[in-house]
């Protein structure tokens, strides 16, 4: 029996999700990480309610975002190390539909989690309970963009030394206009605006990453690989 | 087959040295003819603004750095995606030659960006989208950079840092994009419209003389870094011998 991509493709994320139940520290770390920075700004900030209201959009989206790049480090990393990732491209079977794969089962471990955490941090910025919604929804399409982008990254800097701080390096510039519509998102969705115009423009990056982003990542990990 | 010779001659490392080192000094002395007359044209016979005064003039400088940077951008992103497509080693070392240029251009662009800004807005800095934008910019040239400089193996940083000018190039409008849209405090697009240019003549001929001298200066800097590289590179290959003794 042939398998076809799409067979390669659930296998993998089959795997990865076990993978991840298994050892759940690498999906709760990056939430912890998340709720703490939502928690320094109001100590740095001010404690005022209404002023940290206005300031909700960026923390919450500025949070979301570094929490993903730490995430984002052990998308590939642990694969390449135990020569995984090898196997995958010496098995014959489309690399590029594998890491999709394995992106999307990423997002699901760290993204969802995080938009669905979201709401508690907003609250505790005075965001309101109306706006939770938006919120959620804005956080969850934006971070599924942020893993498909970041894909790329973690594979390019498979081959580098100190790859943290350049995958954050290569990655954020990439990902100002995910923060920017996703930031807009919220931002309406707070104060009670119409979030639609914002969130087709960040699905229409999340469709663009889904069409380039994992060719672009498997030309990466091949070239790490090598 | 004859109109591909000059493709493949491209990839032949002396072949590419040699046409380097010929032709840099006339580029380089057109781009000094240019920009000296372009700079007499600009700062002395073109006349003072009706609003801006002579503040305008920062125009001259402002306007083609900040153009060449998305150029060099882009002619970066060429140049490694045919280093991918073809596995043109010339390539890779033109793309690697041109990171730095263009970096600089970029961080000309914001620096005479935000001297324009000071008599026209009162301070140096306003999160204005285009001067956002190619601060972003700026960052994906580090970017670029900071990843060819962490990939020991040559080959590998070649290639890797190429995917990235790769996916950039495709990033660069959707970052204008999305950057810009808001209102912007600037000035629209006032020289290159189609029909009928709002810029006096008096005041547009040494801008595009400055754009072209400007240019000229990129090649002329690009044909000295490639050939740098090349040294670098090929430092064990048999042709440098003979060119450099």
């Amino acid at each position: 029996m042939k398998t076809t991509p799409l067979v390669a493709a659930r296998l993998v994320a089959v795997r990865d999700l076990r993978l991840a139940f298994r050892k759940p520290s690498q999906v709760i770390q990056p939430l912890m990480f998340f709720m703490i920075v939502a928690t320094l700004f109001p100590l740095t900030l001010t404690p005022e309610m209404s002023r940290l209201r206005d300031a909700a959009p960026g923390v919450l989206w500025i949070g979301a975002l570094l929490s993903s790049l730490l995430a984002l480090e052990f998308l590939f990393r642990d694969d390449a190390v135990d020569g995984t990732l090898e196997q995958f491209a010496l098995s014959g079977q489309s690399l590029t539909w594998m890491l999709f794969a394995k992106t999307c089962t990423h997002w699901m471990l760290t993204g969802i989690p995080l938009a669905l955490s979201a709401p508690i941090a907003a609250a505790a910025l005075g965001v309101s309970m109306e706006a939770m919604p938006g919120v959620v929804a804005s956080l969850a399409l934006g971070s599924f963009a942020m893993s498909l982008i970041g894909a790329i990254g973690a594979g390019l800097t498979l081959g580098a030394r100190r790859g943290g701080v350049l995958l954050s390096l290569l990655t954020l510039p990439l990902a100002v206009p995910i923060l920017i519509f996703g930031a807009r998102a919220t931002q309406l969705a707070i104060s009670g605006g119409d979030i639609a115009p914002p969130m087709y423009l960040l699905g229409a990056i999340a469709v663009l990453g889904v069409t380039l982003a994992p060719l672009a990542a498997a030309a990466a990990v091949r070239i790490g690989l090598e | 087959m004859a109109t591909w010779t000059w493709f493949h001659r491209l990839a032949s490392p002396p072949h590419v040295y040699a046409f380097a080192r010929r032709w840099t000094p006339w580029f380089g002395a057109f781009a000094a003819l240019a920009i000296c007359v372009a700079l007499y044209g600009g700062l002395v016979l073109a006349p003072p603004d009706y609003q801006q005064k002579d503040a305008f003039r920062m125009v001259y400088v402002h306007a083609p750095t900040a153009w060449l940077s998305l150029m060099i951008y882009t002619t970066m992103a060429v140049a490694a995606a045919v280093g991918l497509i073809w596995r043109m080693k010339v390539a890779h070392a033109a793309a690697a030659a041109c990171a730095p240029v263009g970096a600089w251009m970029t961080a000309a662009a914001l620096g005479t960006g935000m001297l324009y800004g000071k008599p026209m807005w009162g301070t140096y800095w306003v999160w204005d989208p285009r001067l956002t934008a190619e601060l972003v910019l700026l960052f994906l040239y580090f970017g670029y950079m900071g990843l060819r400089a962490g990939i020991e193996d040559p080959v590998k940083a070649d290639k890797a840092s190429a995917v990235l000018a790769v996916v950039g190039v495709i990033n660069v409008p959707i970052i204008k994009f999305s950057v810009e849209g808001g209102n912007s405090l600037q000035q629209t697009a006032t020289v290159m419209q189609l029909g009928k240019p709002k810029m006096d003549f008096a005041m547009l001929w040494p801008l595009l003389l400055m754009l072209l001298g400007f240019l000229l200066y990129f090649i002329t800097v690009l044909l000295i870094r490639l050939r740098a590289e090349l040294l670098r590179r090929e430092r064990n290959a048999s042709w440098i011998r003979e060119v450099v003794t």
